[in-house]
């Protein structure tokens, strides 16, 4: 029997598959939700110190074999967040991985300390939302950056902290390796591409932030693309996703270098993602002849 | 699903708040399914379906920057629908009863119709505060009520289906219910107490409307994929149903 089991930065999980930040993640019971469908850990939606009420809608749309969103970080505010992880670690009986993010890395300290309390099993950072540049920039884009966030809240927290990378950079290695300097135990990869979907009747852009993130099957080549340069510039290991919808996407994912799977929008391709992308993965891995998840990687 | 843009056939004020418009095409729906109305440049907000024969039609209460635009829109003037979204009411029995509050009788006129053309027994209440606030329009034997009696029985909606439920001979199998959710949650226990299976269509703040954003949840229930149509024994399991819903934010909050 192939054997589902992973560690990432010390972090046992059950199966691969983790549920990414802000799909059907805010919350405790959507969290036990996952868990329950077969999640093997879990994310919750990015948390900031107060609480944002996002964008307006519109703020996402499927089509086809994409989805777009631009939610726009609406959150309850980590006081409110850390009690349902507080739930959602008691309940789910997986790892509970929480997101934060500020505008600048006194805040994204401030988020990661408040959010220690809760006792998560690791921190995230989401240094690459692409729908709030207005208010902040995209730290991912800049290696400096993404190093000093990273730094400031590893001197700040005991617990791993991984960090979330943007595919929308010219090279997303150089940012890897600066993730890394900064004392990141894991990279998380990748947000959702930066994209825009125009209404040609109403000649308007239809979601309201105009500008927004674009995930789904459509998008699996670039999750490929990057995860595998991120695993050719750094030794660490990688939570890798992007239109991962099917137990061979997800060998696919770690041929190109992940460590774990995060499932985001294939929730919306499949009736219950988790179960059936595990047994699909356990079914491949016994055709295959592989025995253990690690085992999976490129010729 | 992108939208789809269709023209106002018709827009009449049917009370105060509700305005009730005719669109130009039809969808591929049931009872119970909402779409998501875009505003460009306001907002978009989910609707409940009020009609689909001969054409679509959504009843819009005026409570929001979406439903003042959209209560204020003439024939001629374009709308964009996204939908159906959600799953409906399972149309089980054959003799139903409607209880509606406030504006939520739209989706029930719909189902009493669909229902009564495909030879089932279709039966409504529906309560508002007072005489204004009541949707007249009807498509089956329905018993008005008003809170202040200025019109129709005086009292609520659950006092009627109490009385219904209690009657001798009155037999249904199915309740349905849209309004208020305290007074769904008073209709789901008083059908419990007298066995006869109910269905709900619960209300959350909504985004996305597929199932990717987890907005608009209820417990581990979602109301834009797992419902908005629910059975009234589950949601009387379902330690947020009467009690707590989100903010824009995400922030729990009392009902």
């Amino acid at each position: 029997m192939a054997k589902l089991d992973v560690s990432v930065a010390g972090v046992k999980m059950r199966n691969p598959l983790v549920l990414a930040a802000g799909v059907r993640s805010n919350y405790a019971d959507l969290l036990i939700r996952a868990a329950n469908e077969g999640a093997g850990a879990v994310t919750s939606k990015s948390c900031s110190i107060e609480p944002r009420p996002g964008h307006p809608n519109p703020t996402a749309m499927i089509h086809g074999q994409v989805v777009m969103n631009a939610i726009g970080l609406s959150n309850p505010g980590v006081k409110e967040e850390s009690e349902q992880i507080k739930k959602a670690i008691k309940e789910s009986g997986v790892p509970v991985i929480a997101s934060v993010f500020g505008k600048n890395a006194d805040e994204f300290v401030q988020a990661a300390k408040l959010m220690e309390t809760a006792k998560p099993a690791m921190i995230e950072l989401n240094i690459s939302c692409p729908n709030v540049s207005r208010e902040g920039r995209m730290f991912s884009a800049d290696p400096a950056a993404t190093e000093e966030i990273v730094r400031a809240v590893k001197k700040a927290v005991k617990l791993p902290v991984s960090a979330k990378l943007s595919p929308n950079v010219t090279d997303i290695a150089e940012i890897a390796v600066a993730a890394k300097k900064g004392g990141a135990d894991a990279i998380t990869a990748i947000n959702c591409l930066s994209g825009m979907w125009i209404d040609a009747y109403a000649r308007k852009p239809y979601l309201a932030n105009k500008i927004g993130g674009l995930s789904g099957p459509g998008i699996k080549p670039v999750a490929l693309r990057c995860i595998y340069q991120i695993r050719q510039a750094v030794d660490l290991p990688i939570i890798g996703g992007g239109g991962i919808a099917s137990g061979t996407d997800a060998a696919e994912m770690l041929m190109a270098g992940a460590t774990a799977i995060s499932i985001g929008s294939a929730v919306c391709y499949r009736k219950n993602a988790f179960a059936e992308i595990n047994a699909e993965l356990v079914e491949f891995m016994e055709k295959q002849g592989y025995s253990k998840v690690s085992d999976i990687k490129l010729e | 699903m992108l939208p789809i843009k269709m023209k106002v056939l018709k827009a009449e004020c049917e009370n105060e708040k509700v305005t009730r418009l005719v669109l130009e095409a039809k969808l591929d729906c049931q009872p119970g399914q909402f779409v998501m109305v875009w505003v460009p440049g306001v907002d978009e907000k989910p609707i409940s379906i009020a009609e689909n024969k001969p054409t679509l039609e959504i009843c819009v209460a005026n409570a929001g920057p979406v439903s003042e635009k959209v209560s204020k829109l003439k024939a001629g003037d374009d709308i964009y629908i996204r939908g159906p979204l959600g799953h409906g009411f399972e149309q089980k029995g054959k003799k139903w009863l409607m209880v509606g509050g406030g504006y939520g009788f739209g989706p029930l006129r719909f189902l009493a119709r669909v229902g009564k053309d495909s030879g089932k027994s279709a039966e409504a209440i529906l309560g508002a505060r007072t005489k204004s606030l009541l949707m007249k329009k009807a498509t089956c034997d329905t018993c008005f009520l008003t809170n202040d009696g200025s019109e129709g029985k005086a009292g609520t909606s659950v006092d009627e289906l109490e009385a219904r439920l209690s009657a001798k001979g009155a037999k249904y199998d199915m309740v349905f219910s849209c309004g208020p959710e305290r007074m769904m949650e008073a209709v789901a226990k008083a059908c419990q107490k007298h066995g006869v299976p109910s269905q709900l269509l619960v209300e959350r703040y909504m985004k996305c409307g597929f199932g990717v954003c987890g907005h608009c949840a209820m417990g581990k229930w979602l109301a834009c994929i797992d419902g908005p149509a629910i059975y009234g024994e589950e949601a009387l399991k379902n330690p947020e149903f009467g009690k707590a819903h989100q903010d824009r934010c995400g922030c729990k909050k009392p009902l």
